[in-house]
């Protein structure tokens, strides 16, 4: 009895070190080849963590769904934010040619990109679904640059690891990963169903990620800035959204 | 006397049960908070205000952007609801998968779950949902094992209710349906997996308050005894 007792005693301490050793190398290694999320601290850190590594071992280079055109919506919800103020009815009443994304960190060329400009890049449209956190979705046609092609153009260090992107709505900031930076549907979206995009919908300019939800895809875009150190902005938590309570990946 | 008996359910059973108790209670609970904050279900691909509902839940929201029909709007729970329901969600799998793969090895499901091909002859079946519309209070026999009704319908949770839910909820997801499109597209889209994945949740309660009524008309206290320490008190004294 007091043997088998010692022998469990044993194996039991064997086993706990083991599992505390395998888990510190698991978070290793899961830092090294970036698979956790700038938010993975507290309570809830396990289960994004899981989520956000799954999803990157298992669907870094997967496309999102893409539909005929047959299934745009008709009547798309816009979600309209807040008036934004006189600055941005200015630029909107000059058809926002004072409109200027500007692209800055650890990029080889800092460089401001106005809309003209942006229009005459090689352009990426794809008809894919837009989802709410809250539920709700359309499917509309998106009309853009690939960001993965601005991130050429102005040269973005090796070491880049996020790309965080402001709105002109200075509360609403967001950032992604190089993975979704370089995937080919990201865009920089300035049509929507053949047209230009709608103040409503995000115009002048919009980022669209199509394997996020919705409050991934920011409206009226402003400045990218890329990094090594996302714990350099707001609180450190990736993203407005975490700040606000909400889960930095949104790919689910 | 009590020690040297078998024990009813085994440790792998006892604490799997527990943590899908604790697991589905928070997804139910964080499940409603964000259903609240758009009440209404589509069928098809996509849905918002401004297209026709297949049905609305009649609630006010906790958005105001949904028209609801009543004046005021509340309290926002979606966030920390958000990372609760799929933090949740993992330890359901985690569990479900662990619960799955012993259950099958160690002959759990065979022995205690898959009623044997005379049980499930329509004259027996009707007898056993006779004996059970009467509340007829289970025999001693029954502590130790599952009639015919408990025993379909736990392989029916284990293996179908349980797995379409994991599934649907896995069919909202964009980013997991971007490497597995059939997982929403065999569902009609992805707001058909929604409403889906509510009715699933519908059923599930209805299990989940049938079993609660179950165990408490079998004996609370030795039903949930039997479930925390594996044993059956004092079985020979019951009649």
């Amino acid at each position: 009895m007091n043997k088998l007792t010692r022998r469990k005693l044993i194996a039991g301490g064997l086993g706990a070190v083991a599992g505390a050793s395998g888990l510190g190398i698991a978070a290793k290694l899961a830092g090294h080849y970036g698979l956790i999320p700038p938010d993975s601290a507290g309570i809830f850190g396990p289960g994004e963590t899981l989520t956000y590594a799954a999803q990157r071992l298992l669907t870094r280079h997967s496309l999102a769904r893409e539909f005929p055109r047959s299934e745009i919506s008709g009547k798309p919800f816009a979600n309209e934010v807040e008036p934004l103020g006189g600055e941005f009815q200015r630029l909107q009443h000059g058809s926002f040619d004072e409109w200027r994304l500007n692209v800055d960190g650890t990029v080889a060329r800092p460089t401001s990109f106005s809309l003209a400009e942006l229009k005459s890049f090689p352009r990426r449209s794809h008809i894919t679904m837009i989802q709410c956190e809250e539920g709700w979705s359309y499917i509309a046609e998106w009309i853009g640059v690939p960001l993965s092609h601005i991130l050429e153009l102005t040269g973005a260090a090796p070491q880049a690891r996020y790309v965080v992107y402001r709105s002109f709505q200075p509360e609403w900031w967001e950032s992604m990963d190089m993975a979704d930076a370089m995937h080919p549907q990201t865009i920089l979206a300035y049509g929507m169903n053949g047209d230009e995009l709608p103040v409503g919908f995000g115009g002048p300019l919009r980022m669209r990620v199509t394997r996020q939800l919705g409050y991934k895809s920011v409206k009226y875009m402003t400045r990218i800035t890329l990094t090594d150190n996302i714990k350099s902005f707001g609180k450190g938590l990736g993203s407005a959204s975490p700040e606000a309570g909400y889960a930095w990946y949104a790919g689910l | 006397m009590v020690e040297t008996l078998p024990v009813r359910h085994t440790f792998i059973v006892r604490i799997t049960h527990w943590l899908i108790t604790i697991a589905f209670l928070a997804l139910l609970v964080t499940g409603l908070e964000i259903v609240v904050s758009h009440p209404r279900f589509y069928w098809g691909e996509t849905g918002n205000v401004n297209t026709q509902p297949l049905f609305k839940i009649p609630i006010p929201s906790s958005r105001d952007t949904v028209p609801t029909g009543y004046g005021y709007v509340l309290p926002d729970q979606n966030g920390w609801s958000r990372y609760l329901h799929f933090q949740s969600a993992w330890l359901l799998v985690l569990t479900a998968l662990v619960y799955g793969v012993v259950g099958f090895f160690n002959g759990h499901f065979r022995r205690n779950l898959l009623p044997t091909l005379s049980e499930i002859s329509p004259k027996r079946l009707v007898l056993s949902i006779r004996e059970h519309s009467r509340f007829k209070r289970p025999g001693a026999e029954e502590a130790w094992s599952y009639n015919t009704l408990q025993r379909l319908t736990y392989l029916v949770v284990i293996f179908v209710l349980f797995p379409m839910i994991i599934w649907t909820g896995l069919a909202m997801s964009p980013s997991f349906v971007s490497a597995v499109p059939a997982a929403v597209n065999v569902l009609g889209g992805q707001q058909s997996a929604r409403t889906l994945h509510f009715l699933l949740t519908a059923v599930l309660v209805i299990f989940l308050l049938v079993h609660l009524l179950m165990i408490v008309l079998a004996g609370f206290a030795s039903r949930i005894r039997a479930m925390i320490t594996g044993r059956v008190a004092e079985p020979l004294r019951r009649v």
